[in-house]
Parts: C-alpha cells; sequence; structure tokens
C-alpha cells in the first residue's frame, strides 16, 4: 500500500532497510548454523548424531513435547471456551491472566517452580515424603514447559470465538446436541484452523524451550537433558561442531513449523473470502 | 400448545431487560413481539426458548411447567436472527442436525432420517440445493434452511427471532406470506419478534407491542391499529401527527390554531392524528382552525402525500389524500390551507373522537 506523500526513493530506501535487517538479524544466523554443523562433513554429523547424550536429549524432547502439546490443547480449548461463551465475574482478569508465561521471563518461571516443588519447597516437601521428585527430573521440565506454553493455544481461539459468537453452538443446543456432540459436530469444525495454529505455536516453543526447562532440569547428561540444554553443554564443552549438529535439528524444526503455520495462515485467509 | 408466561421478569446486572409480566398465547396463535431494540423483546423470546433463564415466574406449555426444563428438552423450533446455519454442512445435513444429534435409543433410521429431511426440503422448496453449503445460498433460501432444521425436529412452539431482519424487502414480504401458510398447515403455535409494524401488523394473530421491558398492549392488529392503548403504541404504529395547546373554554388553542375538543377539561391537552385523517380545505370552519402551508409534495404511489408547516407545529405534517382530491385542490409548494381533522386521538384522557 503507498500513502500520500511517500516518494518512490523513500520507499526504495525503507524496503531495502528492512530486507537487509532481515538478512542481517535472521537468514545469516540460520544458514551459518547449518553451515557450522556441516563444515567437517557429513562423518562427523553422523559421529554427534549417534551420540548417547543427542539421542537421549532428542527423546526427553519428544516426551516432553508429547506431554505438554495435549496438556496446553485442552486447557487452551476450555479456557477459551470459559471466556467467550460464559459471563462471570472476574472474566477480564482471567483474560489478563492468561498472558502471564508471556509477560514473565521464563527463568522466572522455572526459579518459582523450583521453590514451590523443590525439596525445601512447602508442596516439594510434603510430595517428597511420597518419595515423589518433580525437580531436577523430567516431570518438572514438563511443568515448566506447560506453564511457559499455555497461552498460545486460548490466544488464538479467543478472538475468533469472540467474533464467532455461540449462535451456532444455540442453535444446535435448540435442536437437542448434548456436549460432546455440540463440540464435535459445531464448535470444532469452526476453530479447527486456528486450533492446529495454535498446537504449532505450542510445539515449536516447548521443543526450543531453554530458560524455564534450565533451572528445574539440573543438566544431567543422558538424563535430564533437553536438546537446547544439550546444545549449549556441548558448546561449553568445546564441541562446536556437535552444538551445531543438534542446533541444527532445533533449527531444522523451526523451518518445517514456519511452513506449516504459513501454509494454514494461507488456507485461513482462502477460506475467509 | 399453548404458551403461558406468569410474572416472568429479567434484569442484567443493574439494568432490568423484562419488568414482571405475564402472557398467554392459545395453541395454534401466530403471535408477533413488537417493540424497538432494547424493548425486551428478543429476552422474552430466548427466555420462552430456554436461552435465558428468568429471574421470577413460571413458563408453561399446555400444562407442562418448562420453567426449570433445558432448552435441549423444551421442544422449541429456534430461528435465530443471522439463521445460526451450521457452515460447514450441507443443507440436508443441516436439517438432519437435530434428527442425528438423538441419543441411539430415539434416534430414527438413517432412511427415515434421509426421508424425513427432503420431505422438510420439499415443503421449504429447496430440495434442489440439498447438497449446497449455507455460503453458496441467498440469505432467502438461508431463512428456509433455518426454519426447515427448526421444524425437522417436531417442536412444540416455533420461536423466531427477526427472522426477516435481513432481507431485502421484496423477499421480505414475499416469505412473510409464506411463513404465514405454513404456519397455518402445520398447525404449531409461532412467536416472532420483529421491530417492524407492518410486518407485525400483517403477519399476526396477536400482536404483543413491548417498550422498555415492559408490555404496553396485546390486540389483534386491527384492535392494536383501531383502538391503541396508550401514546406509546399510536406513535410506534405509524406516522404522527401532534397539536399540543392550551383549552380555552373547550377549544384547544395555540397562536393561530384552534381546534374544538368537546367535554375537554383542564388547562393542556395533546391531540394525536395519522396522515390520512388530515382533510385539507380551502376554507376553515367552526370545529377547526388550522391554517398550514404546503412544504413538500410526492405523488407517487397510491395516494399523494404532502407535508405541512405552520408556526403552531413543534414537527411538521404529514397528510395523505387521493389523487382525486389533489386533482380537485391542485395544491403547489407554499398553498395556503386549512387542515380538518377527520378522527382525533387524545391519551391524556384515554379518550378518542
Amino acid at each position: 500500500m503507498r500513502r500520500i506523500g511517500d516518494s518512490p526513493p523513500v520507499r526504495a530506501l525503507l524496503i531495502a532497510l528492512a530486507l537487509v535487517l532481515t538478512a542481517l538479524f535472521l537468514v545469516v544466523p540460520l544458514v551459518s548454523i547449518f553451515y557450522q554443523a556441516f563444515a567437517s562433513g557429513l562423518g562427523e554429523i553422523w559421529v554427534n548424531l549417534s551420540d548417547e547424550y543427542t539421542w537421549s536429549a532428542i527423546t526427553l524432547t519428544l516426551l516432553v513435547t508429547v506431554i505438554t502439546v495435549p496438556v496446553n490443547l485442552a486447557f487452551g480449548v476450555f479456557l477459551a471456551w470459559l471466556v467467550t461463551r460464559f459471563s462471570f465475574p472476574g472474566r477480564r482478569i482471567l483474560q489478563t491472566l492468561i498472558d502471564i508465561p508471556f509477560a514473565v521471563s521464563p527463568v522466572v518461571a522455572g526459579l518459582l517452580y523450583l521453590l514451590l516443588y523443590g525439596r525445601g519447597g512447602w508442596l516439594g516437601s510434603w510430595l517428597a515424603n511420597y518419595d515423589l521428585q518433580l525437580m531436577f527430573a523430567w516431570p518438572g521440565m514438563v511443568l515448566v514447559t506447560v506453564f511457559v506454553t499455555c497461552p498460545f493455544v486460548a490466544r488464538e481461539l479467543i478472538p475468533l470465538m469472540q467474533a464467532q459468537g455461540s449462535a451456532e453452538e444455540e442453535a444446535a443446543v435448540t435442536l437437542g446436541a448434548r456436549g460432546w456432540t455440540l463440540f464435535r459436530r459445531v464448535t470444532l469444525p469452526n476453530i479447527r484452523w486456528a486450533l492446529l495454529y495454535g498446537v504449532i505455536l505450542t510445539n515449536a516453543r516447548a521443543v526450543g524451550e531453554f530458560g524455564g526447562v534450565s533451572v528445574v532440569s539440573g543438566s544431567i547428561r543422558g538424563e535430564t537433558n533437553t536438546l537446547p540444554l544439550h546444545v549449549e553443554q556441548l558448546y561449553q564443552d568445546y564441541n562446536t561442531v556437535g552444538a551445531f549438529t543438534s542446533a541444527s535439528l532445533l533449527a531444522g524444526l523451526a523451518i518445517v513449523t514456519l511452513v506449516i503455520k504459513a501454509w494454514l495462515e494461507w488456507h485461513t485467509a482462502r477460506r475467509s473470502h | 400448545m399453548s404458551i403461558r408466561l406468569n410474572n416472568i421478569s429479567r434484569r442484567f446486572g443493574a439494568t432490568t431487560a423484562l419488568h414482571p409480566l405475564s402472557l398467554d398465547i392459545k395453541q395454534g396463535e401466530l403471535i408477533g413481539l413488537l417493540g424497538p431494540s432494547g424493548s425486551g423483546k428478543t429476552t422474552l423470546l430466548r427466555i420462552m426458548a430456554g436461552l435465558e433463564s428468568p429471574n421470577s415466574g413460571t413458563i408453561h406449555f399446555g400444562e407442562r411447567d418448562v420453567t426449570h426444563v433445558h432448552v435441549r428438552k423444551r421442544r422449541v423450533g429456534f430461528v435465530f436472527q443471522n439463521y445460526a446455519l451450521f457452515k460447514h454442512m450441507t443443507v440436508a445435513e443441516n436439517v438432519a442436525f437435530g434428527l442425528k444429534a438423538r441419543p441411539r435409543s430415539e434416534r430414527p433410521s438413517h432412511r427415515d432420517i434421509r426421508e424425513r429431511v427432503l420431505g422438510l426440503l420439499q415443503k421449504v422448496r429447496l430440495e434442489a440445493l440439498a447438497e449446497r453449503y449455507p455460503a453458496q445460498l441467498s440469505g432467502g433460501q438461508q431463512q428456509r434452511v433455518a426454519l426447515a432444521r427448526a421444524l425437522a425436529v417436531e417442536p412444540d412452539v416455533l420461536l423466531l427471532d427477526e427472522p426477516f431482519g435481513a432481507l431485502d424487502a421484496k423477499v421480505r414480504i414475499e416469505l412473510r406470506r409464506w411463513l404465514r401458510h405454513l404456519h397455518d398447515e402445520f398447525g404449531f403455535t409461532s412467536v416472532f419478534v420483529t421491530h417492524d409494524q407492518e410486518e407485525a401488523l400483517e403477519l399476526s394473530d396477536r400482536v404483543v407491542v413491548m417498550s422498555e421491558g415492559r408490555i404496553e398492549q396485546i390486540d389483534t392488529p386491527h384492535q392494536l391499529y383501531r383502538h391503541p392503548a396508550n401514546r406509546f403504541v399510536f406513535e410506534f404504529l405509524g406516522e404522527t401527527n401532534r397539536l399540543e395547546g392550551e383549552i380555552v373554554n373547550g377549544v384547544l388553542t395555540n397562536g393561530e390554531a384552534r381546534l374544538t375538543l368537546p367535554g375537554a377539561t383542564g388547562s393542556r391537552a395533546e391531540v394525536l392524528l395519522r396522515p390520512h385523517e388530515v382533510r385539507l380545505a380551502e376554507s376553515f370552519d367552526e370545529h377547526a382552525h388550522l391554517p398550514v402551508k404546503v412544504s413538500a409534495i410526492s405523488p407517487v404511489g397510491a395516494e399523494v402525500r404532502v407535508e405541512l408547516e405552520a408556526n403552531w407545529m413543534s414537527d411538521p405534517w404529514q397528510a395523505t389524500m387521493t389523487h382525486h382530491d389533489y386533482e380537485q385542490l391542485t395544491p403547489t409548494r407554499g398553498t395556503r390551507l386549512y387542515a380538518h381533522p377527520t378522527r382525533q386521538h387524545r391519551f391524556d384522557l384515554d379518550y378518542a373522537i
């Protein structure tokens, strides 16, 4: 779009500036990750990928993600439904509270969990009586990841469900539909693209989460290391190729996420016309 | 199925949407709830359906107390203002929804469902569009799908929220007549909400006029138009000309304007009349001396519409006359004439001549 007063040279300058900045800050680092990983040849990559600790990091990352995504899928749908379909005192406050994980640094979230569920914390000491240890083990990492990624699905759904209103659901109820039929046949088809989009974002963030997880993980090699933590550790050990190999896995996943996201956006835009 | 509302009220926070009101609707009646926006008519309809719950009062469908019965079990057909069709389902799937949503033990067989849907689509003349999606239909067609969908579950009562609000004028009149026939054919009890007085008067057996959460009048269209219960109903049902002034010896006076009001008491009075209750002439008589000046003429349609001005009016008057009278009188803009009320309405004493 062209605004009044923008002369062609100004426009060209602004576009060039945007392109240069994007290249400098986004494209160059991404390319260099793959460059560094492949710098010493494919053999070296294979050695690093088949490393026992790398495998354990990959499986732990998958475990955390596989638990986090469904939990936040259910939680996000429930929260969005609550906020958009009912009016109750504190509804607005709840809508603001959803954003806390975005506003707070993940490290702070990790620390809070450590204080609460750690051996000295009041919930942690109670759990310790039953021989349950959440911190410095995968359950704690799942908890923190769930916390950090919980707004994504709800944030995608709330504006959409607000705009759609509840008329279709009311119509279904007057026709005799019960809870599950109502959700599966009326609500879900209307929100499925936004839901998928929210899941993709949750997934990407769950895989890449570093700050919060690093506080509660204790970074025990082969036990409580996720991929992002593993990358950092390898780098500290001066294993540059190893670090970049694992990093390129994460980067590859990010690119896949972006492609799916772009496809979804294109799809929803086409549907709304 | 008759509907009996007793002492129903509803508040939303600090605002009162409905003051306690009662309403009896007979089996097979077609009732229009008429009122301006914010009069509580839609809230009342939603309470009948069970989509809102009242703060007080009871609702009976026939002998059955449904006050605390869930919408799902009330057996109401509800047609929503913007139809609320299921966008991702075809027309046939929309109509079949209510039958398929039933618990397995009550659900008809696939063949029965298909036959019932087809029958209903024939009834609303949409059998050719059964496989289309709502977005591919016109407003009038969507409206008919919504109606077929509501009828599929064989409701005891049919409730319609502004059923023709979103349609253009021609389709609206067509659908209105079609709905009237359908209602007579099926014989169910129907209630619809509208803000359009013409629609309410043409379609309803009885009209419930509402304002600010209260029922102003319940009457047949004819009675309502001839004998409005109060000033609000009179003004809401049509164009209104107004004359206000002091009473001097039984004559309403305002500047040059004088109108005999037999039996008038008090010091001030107000007279209301419809455009067709104003006769124009070149002279005044002993009953009325209402000098006016013609400010606009519109000779289009069955009658000629004339706008009148005078310094004793708060707003210009509208008058209608036949083309025949218009040719006799041949007024033009600026012509000075005298107005003669053929009928006048007074609500300060609940009294009309």
